[in-house]
């Protein structure tokens, strides 16, 4: 990656974006009495406030960066986990889980399935998000530090700890409010710092219908582009730029390689409602508001921007990827530049493989030892068979070596602001993912310490203390919790496969989540034990899929298939959409059927303010366009709307 | 809760849009600088956008805190 460098003027503007988040923090910390301030901000925050940190917590830097490379790797579909996915969910959410997470007065996800269930779910919820919070702001802290250091050759070490001690500094001093109000601040920092790099981009590429026709010759040729690794691969030429249709052809007539079911159910339902809906993430901001009113419009109000976030987060990815198949714009998508060293190395080593007529997988694994790149298939493929590579000179080979490096499609947002930006507009760009890392953070800290302190340590350590000893306690934790974040970041820099592993491990803990709420919270008769022991068999059971199934490509191992290889799916997405159907189904039929054959725990009156069917419906003071349904049903239409117009 | 989130938000747009601007009318000269840019003085015009939105977050707040 080449680098940039920032004038006086870059980071004037990132000084001042560190003193009001550091400020606001401090502003803050007198309102900081009980526990309760701390963790719940005591309840007294506006919708708009919450919905936008509801929003910003979510988008963290990894988001940010991840959805751009999506948008160049697979085009305008990855507008599903917006349209499909979290829209359709925090409506969910605001409509009919909120009534409980808020009324039933929990103070936490995992309190509530204590309330609903039992210790036991409480135990496993809340000890395995703990853990998946840690790991989740050490990899994005990892991610950032690392970012940092190739784009401006600032230490990673001391990024690292700048970095996290900004966070410290201001979720110490105000708690969960000030991280609530410094996310509202970061999301009008990260829209408003890339939005100027994507209106220049579009501006360049030569808007909207240049894009789209670029890129449906983009889809005729995918491998020119690295996009797929064999030759002949073809799609229709609306396969970048129409969400449904090339879905509805089937796995192989789209870039992600995925089938409706998985996409709708897996995708939509499964995945999203399980985020949106149990995280304790995004759910703790909505658990904030000040009135019951405030806590479900929160997920309506982060609803309308969420909705319109892929023309600032997907939409330079496809900017990027058309630009590369534009002659003149001199821009390819970004890839690991081979120095001079390595190329001479690559080419003696080509040469040698094409002269001997060495096998593909020997000749990929010299010429990745040779340059410490990864390459595409069917051009290292060509390279080897074309008489032509013994005979051509040094120059044109390390031109088609270089063309060979696979992608690194997390560049691409990074590409597009240094291509556009000036000195100014750098530092605001550069702010944005400063903000986008910082709100993801501090959400993965304020919800560890709230779920350490209140569904941990007062519950299973030190019960019946004081506020006061709880209060310090959220402060002790939240200093752990960023040291916790930082090991976890070098560890992450060090043992990359650990990382995946964890990562995975995670993804079966996640899958089943939904089952269990869904049922605990419309079903009356779903007992403690149904629910336990469908989360636990639902987690085994996606353990047990992973180890059965494989995407086409990919080596048995770390990546699936290492028990027996039952099933082989067309890529790694929809093996993990297919992962989460299948645990959702498993926990979904086993906590019922356990459900009905026990004997129940609870009486209905416990259950009140816990379950849909025995909750009284509550008098609405609303007109009916306030109320949340009539909102929620007017969104929806919206949504739907959007996928049609992008069909 | 004490701290109306507009007052921080205001006053840090105004502030980015005042640098951003007076950076834009500092090297409005300088075409090499704007090449990148396509010609356009981006920190002039979205400073000046910044200003705004910021001016209208402090009126924003104002009004609420009467």
């Amino acid at each position: 990656m080449t680098q940039v460098h920032l004038t006086f003027i870059d980071f004037s503007i990132l000084g001042l974006y560190v003193a009001f988040v550091i400020g606001i923090g401090f502003a803050l910390k007198r309102h900081m009495k009980t526990s309760a301030d701390f963790f719940l901000s005591g309840r007294n925050i506006p919708a708009w406030v919450t919905g936008l940190a509801f929003l910003s917590a979510n988008l963290g830097a990894l988001e940010l960066v991840g959805m751009a490379a999506s948008g160049a790797k697979y085009g305008i579909a990855t507008c599903h986990f917006y349209w499909v996915g979290a829209i359709p969910a925090m409506i969910f959410l605001a409509v009919f889980m909120m009534p409980f997470y808020y009324g039933s007065k929990a103070r936490s996800v995992p309190e509530y399935l204590k309330l609903r269930f039992d210790e036991r779910a409480r135990a496993f919820n809340s000890v395995s998000f703990a853990v998946m919070t840690i790991f989740a702001s050490g990899i994005s802290l990892n991610a950032l530090a690392k970012l940092l250091h190739q784009l401006l050759n600032w230490d990673y070490n001391i990024c690292l700890w700048v970095c996290s001690f900004i966070v410290l500094l201001y979720v110490l001093k105000g708690g969960l409010t000030s991280a609530i109000y410094t996310e509202v601040l970061q999301f009008f920092m990260i829209v408003l710092g890339f939005a100027p790099v994507v209106w220049l981009g579009l501006k360049d590429a030569g808007g909207w219908m240049a894009v789209k026709e670029k890129l449906s010759g983009v889809a005729m040729h995918p491998v020119t582009y690295n996009l797929v690794s064999e030759s002949s691969k073809t799609f229709q030429p609306d396969a970048w730029i129409s969400a449904w249709k090339p879905l509805l052809a089937g796995p192989s007539a789209n870039p992600m390689g995925i089938d409706l079911f998985a996409m709708v159910f897996g995708l939509g339902f499964v995945l999203s409602f399980g985020y949106w809906c149990t995280n304790f993430l995004v759910v703790q901001r909505a658990m904030a508001a000040k009135d019951m009113t405030a806590a479900r419009n929160t997920p309506l109000v982060a609803a309308v921007p969420k909705m319109l976030f892929p023309l600032l987060v997907i939409l330079p990815g496809m900017i990027a990827l058309a630009l590369s198949a534009t002659a003149g714009k001199e821009y390819r998508l970004p890839q690991t530049i081979i120095n001079e060293a390595h190329m001479t190395t690559a080419i003696a080593s080509i040469k040698q493989s094409a002269s001997v007529h060495a096998d593909y997988d020997a000749t990929t694994k010299a010429l990745s030892t040779a340059s410490g790149a990864s390459f595409n298939e069917a051009k290292v493929r060509d390279l080897l068979d074309s008489p032509a590579t013994l005979n051509s000179s040094d120059k044109d080979l390390s031109i088609r070596i270089q063309d060979a490096v696979v992608n690194d499609y997390d560049g691409v947002i990074l590409s597009l602001v240094k291509r556009y930006c000036p000195t100014g507009i750098l530092g605001l760009a550069l702010t944005a993912l400063l903000a986008s890392f910082m709100s993801g953070m501090a959400g993965n800290v304020t919800a560890f310490n709230t779920v350490w302190t209140y569904d941990l340590y007062q519950a299973y350590i030190a019960p019946d203390k004081s506020d006061e000893h709880y209060a310090w306690m959220g402060r002790a934790v939240t200093v752990a919790g960023i040291l916790l974040s930082i090991a976890a970041a070098y560890f992450a820099s060090m043992w990359t496969n650990a990382m995946d592993i964890i990562q995975l491990v995670f993804g079966f803990v996640n899958a089943p989540l939904f089952a269990t709420f869904l049922l605990g919270m419309f079903w009356s008769r779903t007992t403690a034990t149904g629910a336990f022991v469908g989360l636990v068999a639902g987690t085994a059971s996606s353990a047990l899929f992973h180890a059965c199934t494989i995407a086409q490509g990919n080596l048995p191992g770390v990546k699936g298939a290492y028990l027996a290889k039952l099933w082989v799916l067309p890529s790694d997405m929809a093996q993990n959409f297919w992962l989460a159907s299948f645990a959702f189904i498993v926990c979904f039929v086993l906590t019922v059927l356990i459900s009905l054959t026990g004997k129940r725990t609870k009486s209905d009156e416990e259950l009140k303010g816990l379950v849909y069917s025995l909750t009284p419906k509550q008098k609405v003071s609303q007109e009916w366009y306030a109320r949340p349904e009539f909102i929620g049903i007017v969104l929806l239409i919206v949504c739907v709307f959007l996928n049609y117009l992008f069909w | 809760m004490g701290l109306d989130i507009r007052l921080p938000i205001g006053m840090m747009f105004t502030l980015l849009g005042l640098i951003l601007m007076g950076t834009g009318l500092f090297t409005a000269g300088d075409a090499g600088m704007y090449q990148q840019s396509l010609g356009i003085n981006v920190n002039l015009w979205w400073g000046a956008f910044l200003l705004i939105f910021g001016v209208i977050m402090l009126l924003m707040w104002r009004k609420a805190s009467k």
